[in-house]
């Protein structure tokens, strides 16, 4: 079933009232729910303060300083910024070299242009390498409104295809920070999905700490099992909340590392019996967590009434961010829609 | 026909109608790239009113010069060309980034008639216009292909890859505007990976190259005619320094980045600062 809600584009359109417009969310999207505390620029925070003491952390970009939040690393340590200009294949070569060199290159672009431009240059110049370029990347998924040219809703898939490469999806500040110095620790290549900007922090209210490779229960439910990655944890832990009120316990269990998968942690999770399983990501519902979940499900025996909320297989329409949200499913009253369903209440 | 002078409606006051519509739609977002569209005014209303060949009320029709917007992000600018020539109706204007409109932040040609193809992902349009320049030749076209892009693009190792082969396929019915603001998301164009000397450049790729002030409609004009009628099997380029923000003082002074930004006041300042302007 296509979800796009588009006209055909000989189909002239009606202006509609000033007070009534839902405007493109385009470039500055805001994941930050109402009263949610928020920090500024985790990543490049993170980043920066670990550049301090390893002083082989160098920064690079292709034309998207300001737009990764890198721009904050680049004031603090000027020079160890690169800037590559427009230029996707060559900012991973050269970050391949400078790794060749003894050193940490952290790159970052928008990850439409990572997985899909650069796929190649990433896949032999550094993953076959094995060499320790961090891969950060803004828009992962829908988190803008500006249409499928930034629209990254394939970027896991793409990337859980290549050999030696692992994949971070943080949830929030809090996580986004944790992770900069684990994925620094790791000895080979990460690509991990930026949440920029003004960044809602949650985790600091659960008893939770990054570590690379593991899925951590948040909150703990006899009803439904949530495994999410990314923002859709952030949303997760409120369906959570919300559901309570309805007499319904749910567990999440927050999944940032995709690859190489917690299958252990997974397995124990749903091999508890009587609960809904439900796989939440910010991904299209093809090669992401759900599907990468699901098999490792099936290949030990193990099976729970499973559910995913992901995005579907479609190019999305242009708009604005909390409309396509509701649109594709992955807004919290959507998720809300579907696991009442689920459960046939 | 200009109903208020009877008489043709002259190329700036074309250019001055792109700038207004730019600058209308930008009022409707409280945002847009609006100071793009202001800097390639000129240049689109030259492309649109003195050197395409087209249909208005067929789009699709298979005779038209092909106008490719490689940089989507303009998608503002060519939405009040095609307003302005008609091909959109004057009363969508109004939906200009609203949810579910044609007019999309970003130019996707499943969206809008005119829209040739989808931009945003930058570097792209070069190498369709090498296709579609060759495809137009296979089918003994006498069309040209435009390609509008944008300095940025020089970046991308796929605009040089399409450079070289126009010229090897001897694609003289492919003309390639370059649109020269020294402006890209981190900061000037020229500091982050420069493309000068950008003519010579060019040349050596066995491109017949012009670079003109792409703000001056004479020298516009004259770049054009001289593209179209070059007598050589060459493809064509035209190197139009620009700057953005054109024709609103007050914004041209701004501190000038990617995504300008306006207050809210000061859209329907920037709508009367180029009514003070108003060309015949």
């Amino acid at each position: 079933m296509n979800m796009s809600r588009r006209l055909s584009k000989w189909e002239p359109r009606k202006p509609v009232p000033a007070e009534e417009r839902q405007l493109t969310s385009a470039m500055i999207a805001s994941l930050a729910a109402e009263g949610l505390p928020t920090v500024s620029a985790p990543f490049g925070q993170a980043l920066a303060e670990l550049a301090n003491e390893q002083k082989n952390i160098v920064g690079l970009t292709a034309d998207l300083a300001k737009y990764t939040d890198l721009h904050v690393f680049t004031q603090k340590h000027p020079e160890r910024f690169y800037q590559m200009g427009m230029a996707e294949q060559l900012l991973f070569s050269a970050a391949a070299g400078m790794a060749k060199e003894g050193f940490i290159p952290f790159a970052t672009t928008y990850a439409v242009f990572a997985s899909r431009r650069a796929y190649d240059f990433i896949c032999m110049a550094i993953a076959e390498d094995n060499l320790p370029v961090k891969i950060v990347c803004g828009l992962p998924g829908l988190t803008t409104g500006y249409g499928p040219s930034h629209q990254a809703t394939e970027d896991v898939a793409i990337f859980r295809g290549m050999p030696n490469m692992t994949i971070v999806d943080p949830c929030d500040a809090l996580d986004t920070a944790q992770a900069v110095p684990a994925i620094a620790a790791h000895n080979g290549p990460v690509y991990m999905r930026l949440l920029r900007g003004q960044v809602p922090s949650v985790l600091q209210d659960y008893d939770y700490k990054f570590e690379l490779g593991k899925a951590k229960t948040l909150t703990e439910g006899n009803d439904v099992l949530i495994i999410s990655s990314g923002f859709m944890t952030m949303r997760a832990l409120e369906v959570a909340n919300t559901l309570k009120a309805d007499n319904i316990s749910v567990s999440v269990l927050h999944t940032p590392t995709i690859k190489p998968l917690d299958t252990a942690t997974i397995l124990k999770e749903c091999a508890k019996p009587g609960r809904l399983v439900v796989v939440a990501e910010n991904h299209t519902e093809i090669g992401g967590l759900g599907e990468a979940v699901a098999m490792a499900l099936m290949k030990n025996q193990v099976f729970p009434t499973l559910k995913q909320i992901a995005l579907p297989d479609e190019f999305l329409d242009a708009g604005a961010l909390p409309v396509l949200h509701d649109q594709y499913g992955i807004s919290v009253d959507a998720m809300l829609t579907k696991i009442k369903i689920w459960l046939n209440k | 026909m200009n109903p208020e002078t009877n008489q043709p409606i002259s190329l700036a006051r074309r250019a001055w109608n792109i700038r207004y519509k730019s600058v209308q739609m930008g009022a409707v977002q409280g945002q847009g790239y609006v100071g793009q569209a202001l800097g390639i005014s000129d240049v689109l209303a030259v492309s649109y009113f003195h050197a395409l060949t087209l249909r208005p009320e067929d789009p699709e029709w298979e005779g038209r010069d092909r106008f490719l917007l490689s940089i989507g992000h303009y998608a503002i600018a060519l939405y009040a060309a095609l307003l302005e020539a008609q091909v959109l109706p004057e009363f969508e204007l109004e939906t200009y980034g609203t949810d579910n409109s044609r007019l999309p932040m970003s130019g996707m040609a499943s969206y809008t008639p005119g829209m040739e193809i989808t931009g945003g992902s930058l570097g792209h349009g070069l190498g369709i216009a090498v296709g579609m320049a060759l495809g137009l030749k296979a089918k003994k076209s006498n069309s040209f292909v435009y390609n509008l892009m944008s300095d940025g693009e020089l970046g991308e190792g796929s605009t040089w890859e399409a450079a070289m082969s126009g010229a090897h396929q001897k694609l003289d019915n492919l003309i390639c505007i370059v649109d020269f603001n020294n402006q890209q998301a981190d900061g000037p164009s020229t500091e982050m990976l420069s493309s000068e000397p950008l003519d010579k450049k060019w040349e050596a790729f066995g491109w017949f190259t012009q670079r003109i002030d792409g703000n001056d409609m004479d020298a516009v004009i004259e770049a054009f005619d001289n593209a179209r009628n070059h007598e050589q099997a060459v493809p064509r380029v035209i190197i139009c320094n620009t700057k953005m923000c054109k024709g609103i003082p007050f914004l041209e002074e701004r501190e000038i980045t990617h995504f300008v930004r306006v207050e809210a006041d000061e859209w329907d300042k920037a709508l009367n600062v180029l009514e003070e302007g108003k060309p015949a």
